[in-house]
């Protein structure tokens, strides 16, 4: 007998004392706790995202889509970043204001050769108010999982109010569980030592986040 | 100290000891108090925090009613991701079949996540064994794996470790290891957290094989979840050209709506934050993005047999946040170790019974490491009754009974050392249900008080230990009684 087999088999015999007409799983699970906490504007929401972005020790910046690629470009200089990472998909005018050498990430780029890199810009596919988080989904304008992960400064931008939601329920309706995703909720932490939230330590240090709305 | 828990003495001797560590009692306290408070500003945050409870006690409970059901989709859904998926009894297998995966890949060192299940089986020595060096990754678990140590939690298992010890460690033995730590270390947190990076970095940077654990598998998309801090998580998970997961058959979802639940009652739960920094899901493999091999090994390893016990199945809904750890003034004083297994605590006082028997000495004296207060219950994210589980487990312990061991029916014999309470429990049916006989005894107790001993002799002595005697008063009540009317002839 397979291992599959044996334990098919032993949770089978185990569950023998489970009557066998039970409730189809849509009704077994009571789901009535909220889809978002509280009420809120549509500005509020996008406030509150702020809020908790940079309660979490991510630095939070807001601009119009005129003044976009300005910001980025000061954001780098700022940092001295003279190398920035490029997703495959980026709107090349968000990168149009930068001296920063763009860097195209390529399929065969190691991890070494990342780990050089200064800067890496991205969108992403949604943020969580509520919680303080973007979600990254790898598509084009977010690439590969490893090039927000390994370079030490990432600068995010989040179309608003559009790609914000109030709450992790409302994200995870909008996400394609396909996609391999990223939950990012402020720079690197841990709480290892003495139980006590210390930012930076394996992933970027430096998280920026650009709310662009008009 | 060795890093295993095998031959652990039973919980009441490891706990005495334990307590007289007065630098492992300071730092305790010192940790649990701090995230007590944070836990509860964080969970009162949410003011449905009893619906989603509810919400994820009934997910868990309606997974493990159908968990044959489940387990076959999710093998379909993550082997038509791309994923190749295995299935491990027990431990033994377990690690035979990440050792094989391994070294089909050639190499011969592999980064890992923090993984409670890879801990359990005892991976890193069975690799060892096998010439396969498994570097940890997770803050805490480095400081546990450079110091040759033993976890003590489930969320930070150096949590009996200081900063100053921490920065002892980090000195002493991460040249062993590689990178050694900056000169002129300090035991400022970030400068410790700084150490780890520079440390695991080129490690990170050169892996080809990837070891993690997961918190949920979806069973309708096939879809692994790793919560995590650090990034250590997502390094592990998507540099490596093969990532292996080894997960209990326990933590699987069936849909992914699901996760709605858990993702808020985790973090707040754990670490206290309304969200970790970092969550990973992947489903099966993606082209030119991370690992291009992804193996899941199904983790059995005493689940079924524990699933079984129809009481003591609930503990299979823990989704490991530790906050039970967090709140026990038991798990506060004696330390992880005490508990002889990977799953202190609480939870590990129902968990390592079940999933390993109660046969050895530590695991038939683990369901006694508790007062039964009550509030592991109370702060459970999935509702798991501790306290109902740990009393059911002190039964089968005295009285011994029926229970499922590698999935055979056996039936269990009474645990030798407490025979005397069952001869006394015994005495008190007989004396209870023979009027007579129980007033000539009290009558008997009440006339020799004075010579009552403060202590019992013999095998009521460890019982007498902790307690008082009750004092016997001068007078039976039925005698009162008798004499008195019930009390109308007045109280004297």
């Amino acid at each position: 007998m397979s291992s599959r087999e044996r334990i098919l088999g032993r949770v089978r015999r185990a569950l023998a004392d489970v009557p066998p007409e039970q409730m189809p799983y849509e009704q077994a699970v009571p789901r009535d706790y909220l889809r978002e906490h509280g009420e809120r504007s549509v500005e509020q929401t996008v406030d509150l995202l702020a809020e908790n972005l940079a309660d979490y020790r991510a630095i939070v910046h807001r601009c119009t889509p005129a003044d976009l690629a300005a910001t980025i470009a000061g954001m780098l200089a700022a940092r001295g970043a003279k190398t920035v990472l490029v997703p495959p998909g980026l709107e090349s005018e968000w990168l149009a204001a930068t001296d920063a050498e763009r860097v195209a990430d390529r399929a065969e780029s190691t991890p070494d050769e990342l780990d050089r890199i200064d800067s890496v810009v991205t969108a992403c596919a949604v943020a969580v108010a509520e919680t303080g988080t973007i979600v990254l989904d790898g598509s084009p304008d977010q690439g590969r999982r490893r090039i927000t992960l390994v370079p030490d400064h990432h600068i995010c931008v989040v179309r608003v109010p559009e790609q914000v939601v109030s709450s992790v329920p409302q994200a995870l309706e909008r996400l394609d569980p396909v996609r391999p995703l990223t939950w990012i909720s402020g720079p690197s932490a841990t709480s290892d030592i003495e139980l006590d939230r210390v930012e930076g330590v394996h992933g970027p240090r430096t998280l920026e986040v650009v709310l662009v709305g008009d | 100290m060795s890093g295993t828990f095998v031959g652990m003495p039973a919980f009441p001797k490891a706990a005495h000891e334990a307590v007289h560590d007065t630098t492992l009692r300071g730092n305790l306290r010192h940790a649990t108090h701090m995230i007590r408070g944070k836990r509860e500003k964080a969970v009162a945050e949410v003011s449905d925090w009893a619906e989603l409870r509810e919400a994820g006690k009934q997910i868990k409970d309606h997974t493990l009613r159908h968990l044959d059901r489940y387990l076959v989709q999710l093998e379909e859904s993550v082997t038509a991701a791309g994923g190749t998926v295995h299935w491990a009894a027990d431990a033994d297998e377990a690690n035979e079949i990440v050792a094989q995966l391994v070294k089909m890949t050639g190499e011969s060192e592999v980064v890992k996540v923090k993984s409670m299940a890879t801990q359990e089986i005892g991976l890193n020595e069975a690799l060892e064994a096998e010439g396969i060096r498994a570097y940890e990754t997770d803050l805490a678990e480095l400081i546990v794996q450079l110091g040759k140590d033993r976890p003590s939690h489930i969320l930070v298992p150096a949590i009996h470790r200081n900063r100053g010890e921490i920065r002892d460690i980090f000195r002493n033995e991460m040249s062993e290891w590689g990178r050694p730590a900056p000169e002129g270390l300090t035991d400022t947190p970030a400068e410790l957290a700084e150490a780890a990076r520079l440390h695991l970095r080129e490690k990170f940077l050169r892996a080809k094989v990837g070891i993690s654990g997961a918190n949920f598998m979806v069973a309708e998309t096939g879809t692994l979840v790793v919560v995590e801090s650090e990034g250590n998580g997502r390094m592990c998970l998507t540099l490596p050209e093969t990532l292996i997961s080894v997960v209990g058959i326990e933590k699987i979802v069936p849909t992914w709506q699901d996760l709605e639940v858990f993702l808020q009652t985790l973090p707040r739960s754990s670490t206290a934050e309304r969200m970790n920094p970092y969550t990973s899901t992947w489903t099966g493999t993606t082209d030119a993005d991370g690992p291009q091999n992804f193996h899941l090994v199904l983790l059995d390893n005493g689940r079924t047999d524990t699933l079984a016990d129809e009481v003591g199945r609930q503990a299979l809904r823990c989704i490991r946040c530790s906050a039970c750890l967090n709140v026990c003034p038991v798990y506060e004083r004696a330390g992880g170790h005490a508990y002889g297994s990977v799953y202190p605590g609480p939870i590990g006082a129902i968990l390592s019974p079940q999933l390993r028997g109660v046969t050895s000495e530590i695991d038939a004296s683990l369901p006694y490491a508790s007062s039964l207060c009550g509030a592991c219950y109370e702060v459970c994210p999935v509702a798991i009754d501790i306290p109902e589980v740990l009393v059911h487990l002190r039964e089968r312990v005295v009285q011994g009974g029926q229970v499922t061991s590698n999935g055979n029916k056996v039936v269990l014999k009474p645990a030798k050392g407490h025979a005397a309470e069952r001869a006394a429990m015994r005495a008190a049916r007989w004396a209870f249900s023979h009027p007579g006989a129980l007033r000539t005894g009290q009558l008997l107790a009440s006339r020799t008080r004075r010579l009552h001993p403060r202590t019992l002799p013999g095998p009521g002595k460890a019982w007498s230990g902790t307690r008082d005697l009750p004092a016997v008063p001068a007078e039976p009540f039925r005698d009162w009684w008798q004499r008195t009317q019930g009390g109308k002839g007045g109280t004297k």
